[in-house]
């Protein structure tokens, strides 16, 4: 069974149809690409996934069990980590007490009013910098980072409950081409071994077409593609979407 | 019929009256982001103003007209001159502390208004041709009221050609409704604020001066216009005009009527409907929700990093010297010093909701005043224990919090702190009109500890003993994994939510917390004064609070302690000292906005970083 399964997602802004019929699968220890111009609907499609926004119609599936329409820490609880296209981290933490909080919240301690946070998970929260490497700028504050290194921060907070699904938007923004490989094979390396299902949007299509097993296209808010690497290049509906790019035909 | 008929001609007078004044709050609110304290004492500025020009010029139109005139467009060129002097210093500072810089500004203008005007409340000469009454359903009423009545909807249409007929005034309704956005058009923002704050300034001086015929001129009259005007801002929507003469019309006639109907709970009712209007339509009846108001009105703040061992040696020596003090002071001093210690865990239990939680509050004396009446009013009706009152105090004032955080909802930034300050007073309306429980304005006298608490010293110790429990105690918290998840919702709050923190209940339980700690100190306060008055729940006392944290600096843990030490020290000295204590204190602050925008505490924790050499990053 797949880890995440949606069904005629639909959402739409005034006039303006964001989604429309939207369906696909996610399944477990598989990297899955979602990409599409700018405005295409891959960000809504992420927030209508873990309930930031409300959906029209549809419905969203993990692991079999129906999550549509719940908050979005229900969501996270549920096991769903996310990373956000304008990465958020808490910029009045330092780095570890970023990852801090969120093995927190997962072991549902945040309520308590005494001990120390400076105690609390630290060296699991070093190891998760470690993997990321940001290791070495754990005491740094979130606030001063160069954008690339945020990112990075959000990864780690996003892996720190161990998700079945996550979902990353642009993850790779704001990096330099070698890093960006670097990040992605990282991400790889944790799905396979944690049999974690990865949904992600990026922009650059040389990680996409390196990293991802399977390819969804959006355009203008419908699926035009959903395949293997080799079936979307090839597609004659992304090739004309992507037309004058060549992003499409030269990656790989 | 006749009757009400002529009352709600009467409300129709005084919504023109307010609208003036909170048209022009509006305005600047809607294009500055400032929340300007200083807009009453520009109203009243206005009146003494007219005041003066009309006794001075001839006595017929020619003079009284001029008189208003002249002091509106006077009022306007302070206003101007107010935005040049000090607040364009301050725009990059938090929000905050631009409100802060204007209360400093009443402070000074209240005391010079008191210099050259004197104490004695004023009378003005009547408008000349409009001295008469006309009849209406065979009731006399004053023409000046039917000329008043027109000004409102008069101004309300010269606003609206301004606005959607001129050049200028399409600038405006741009950068109202985004102002990066009227930025990236080349707006020159420093003049448009200026003009802003000159048209602003000149309605609420024309509404001031327009009340020479109408009623005496005396100093309060400013403080009690800001407020209403900021009720009629809120209801009508933040930047909205037409709004706020919608909210006019409807808070003086609910005024001119509900004082017939329930006239005891007048005040309640004003505030009840905006608490109303806040919970249903959270951007007030007219008004659109903002782009880029920040949902906290602090800056994001620094990282906490553990004290440095300066910091602990100061800390051991105060402690020491908090044992000390009887030994040293006499018995005023130690009164003093009872009070400072009271007073730090009032600001202390504020800053636990501003710092951490980014949520401001007008409004924290109402749980103050709630836990000194809670306690007053357990030891004077049921006879019972201090211990008992001391124990109900911060009970009862945590319910209250828990209660108004519900009610809150989602409310965040100004329309929360309105909604904070709406609150306070209608606890305060209860304790003033509800006078078989509460003494009404008398207050509750004969709150005396028993005997073994009542020398100044031991009744030092017990203040001291409660209030630095509790603020160690909050302290911890802030460092506890609640402060975190607090921060955290205040920090990114949709990253909050994305990690699994339910942000709505996390900011409820800090405010009934930070409630229930004021509540504490209100009861210590009430034992220590032996009496209470609607006063301990008045909006000067949450602007006390304010500026305690404000002064101390809200992103620095002992900021509150620090903030409340020098604010009542200062305030107790200046009062000994000098007649004029409000000027001093009110250029006091605005000094050290200007000189210190994060704070003492935030000011000597980068001094410290600087001297240790440490990355310039973490002193925000
Ligand atoms: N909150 C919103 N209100 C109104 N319209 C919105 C909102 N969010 C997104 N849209 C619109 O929905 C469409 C899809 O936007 P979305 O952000 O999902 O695109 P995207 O594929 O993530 O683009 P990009 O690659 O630039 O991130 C766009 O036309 C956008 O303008
Ligand atoms: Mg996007």
């Amino acid at each position: 069974m797949s880890v995440l399964a949606v069904r005629d997602l639909a959402k739409s802004f005034g006039g303006v149809q964001a989604l429309a019929g939207v369906s696909f699968e996610v399944a477990a220890g598989k990297m899955q690409a979602m990409i599409g111009p700018n405005g295409a609907g891959k960000t809504t499609c992420f927030n209508l996934l873990d309930g930031q926004l409300r959906l029209d119609a549809g419905r969203v599936y993990l692991a079999g069990t129906d999550i549509t329409g719940l908050p979005t820490r229900r969501i996270w609880r549920l096991g769903v980590g996310r990373t956000f296209q304008i990465a958020g981290v808490f910029a009045s933490m330092t780095v570890a007490e970023n990852v801090q909080t969120v093995l927190l919240s997962h072991r549902r301690r945040l309520a308590a009013f005494w001990p120390r946070v400076a105690d609390l998970y630290r060296d699991e929260a070093l190891d998760l910098l470690a993997q990321v490497g940001m290791a070495e700028q754990a005491e740094r504050s979130c606030g001063v980072l160069a954008y690339g290194d945020v990112k990075r921060v959000e990864l780690a907070m996003a892996l720190a409950h161990s998700p079945r699904l996550l979902l990353m938007d642009e993850p790779t923004a704001g990096m330099a081409p070698g890093e960006r490989m670097a990040l992605m094979s990282l991400v790889a390396g944790l799905a396979r071994a944690r049999e974690m299902a990865v949904l992600f949007t990026e922009h650059d299509m040389d990680a996409v077409f390196a990293h991802a097993d399977r390819i969804l296209v959006l355009d203008r808010g419908r699926l035009i593609a959903d395949g293997s690497p080799a079936e979307v290049r090839t597609d004659a509906r992304v090739r004309a979407v992507y037309l004058g790019s060549d992003a499409v035909a030269e990656a790989g | 019929m006749e009757f009400v008929a002529v009352q709600f001609l009467n409300g129709l007078a005084s919504a023109s009256s307010l609208f003036l004044v909170a048209s022009g709050l509006s305005i600047i609110f809607g294009v500055t982001r400032i929340v300007n304290f200083a807009h009453g004492s520009f109203y009243m500025l206005g009146a003494y103003m007219a005041w003066t020009l009309a006794t001075r010029l001839s006595a017929g139109p020619l003079g009284f007209w001029g008189a208003i005139i002249g002091a509106a467009l006077a009022v306007g060129v302070l206003g101007a001159a107010l935005e040049v002097t000090i607040l364009r210093r301050i725009y990059r500072a938090p929000e905050m502390f631009q409100l802060l810089a204007t209360f400093g500004v009443v402070l000074v203008v209240e005391d010079l208004a008191l210099l050259i005007w004197g104490p004695a409340d004023l009378l003005g000469p009547r408008a000349p041709g409009l001295r008469g009454a006309v009849d209406i359903f065979g009731q006399r009423f004053p023409e000046y009221e039917l000329l008043l009545i027109a000004i409102g909807p008069l101004v309300l249409v010269l606003l609206w050609l301004l606005f959607y007929r001129t050049r200028w005034g399409t600038l405006v309704r741009a950068a109202t409704e985004d102002r990066e956005m009227a930025a990236a058009l080349g707006v020159d923002q420093r003049r448009l604020f200026t003009a802003v704050f000159f048209l602003g300034s000149v309605l609420a001086g024309l509404g001031g001066a327009l009340q020479l015929p109408r009623e005496t001129i005396n100093l309060n009259m400013g403080f009690a216009t800001v407020v209403e005007a900021f009720v009629v801002v809120v209801v009508g929507g933040l930047g909205s005009v037409p709004g706020a003469y919608l909210a006019a019309f409807l808070i003086a006639e609910l005024h001119a009527f509900g004082i017939l109907v329930f006239p005891k709970i007048t005040l309640v009712l004003i505030f009840l409907v905006m608490a109303v209007v806040l919970i249903v339509r959270p951007h007030g009846l007219l008004g659109r929700p903002f782009v880029g108001l920040p949902a906290s009105v602090v800056s994001p703040a620094a990282v906490l990093r553990p004290s440095s061992p300066a910091a602990r040696w100061v800390g051991a020596i105060g402690f020491v010297a908090l044992l000390a003090a009887p030994f040293a002071l006499g018995d005023y001093a130690l009164t003093v010093a009872t009070e400072i210690a009271i007073l730090v865990l009032f600001a202390a239990s504020l800053h636990f909701i501003m710092g951490p939680g980014g949520m401001v509050s007008f409004g924290h004396a109402a749980y103050f005043g709630l836990g000194a009446y809670a306690a007053a009013l357990v030891a004077s009706r049921l006879a019972a224990p201090m211990v008992a009152g001391l124990f109900v105090a911060p009970v009862v004032a945590g319910l209250a919090g828990a209660a108004f955080g519900w009610f809150s909802g989602r409310l965040s930034g100004v329309y929360l702190a309105m909604l904070t300050l709406a609150f306070a007073q209608i606890c305060w309306s209860v304790a003033f009109q509800w006078a078989e429980l509460t003494g009404g304005d008398n207050g509750i006298l004969g709150v005396w500890p028993p005997a073994w608490a009542a020398p100044a010293a031991a009744y030092y110790y017990l203040a001291v003993a409660l209030s630095l429990s509790a603020v160690l105690l909050l302290r911890r918290a802030i460092r506890a994994p609640f402060g975190y998840a607090l921060r955290a919702g205040r920090d990114a709050p949709l990253r909050a939510e994305a990690i699994g923190i339910d942000v709505a209940a996390t900011r409820r339980i800090a405010f009934a917390v930070a409630a229930g700690s004021a509540g504490l100190a209100g009861g210590l306060f009430a034992f220590f004064k032996g009496s209470v008055f609607p006063t301990y729940l008045s909006i000067p006392r949450s602007v006390d609070g304010l500026l305690m944290v404000l002064l101390g600096g809200v992103n620095s843990v002992s900021g509150p302690v620090i903030g409340a030490i020098v604010y009542t020290g200062l305030g107790e000295q200046l009062v000994r000292f000098t007649d004029y204590w409000r000027l001093a204190m009110g250029v006091a602050i605005i000094a050290l906005v200007l000189a210190f925008p994060e704070g003492i505490a935030g000011f000597a924790a980068r001094l410290a970083d600087r001297r240790r050499g440490a990355p310039a990053e973490d002193a925000r």
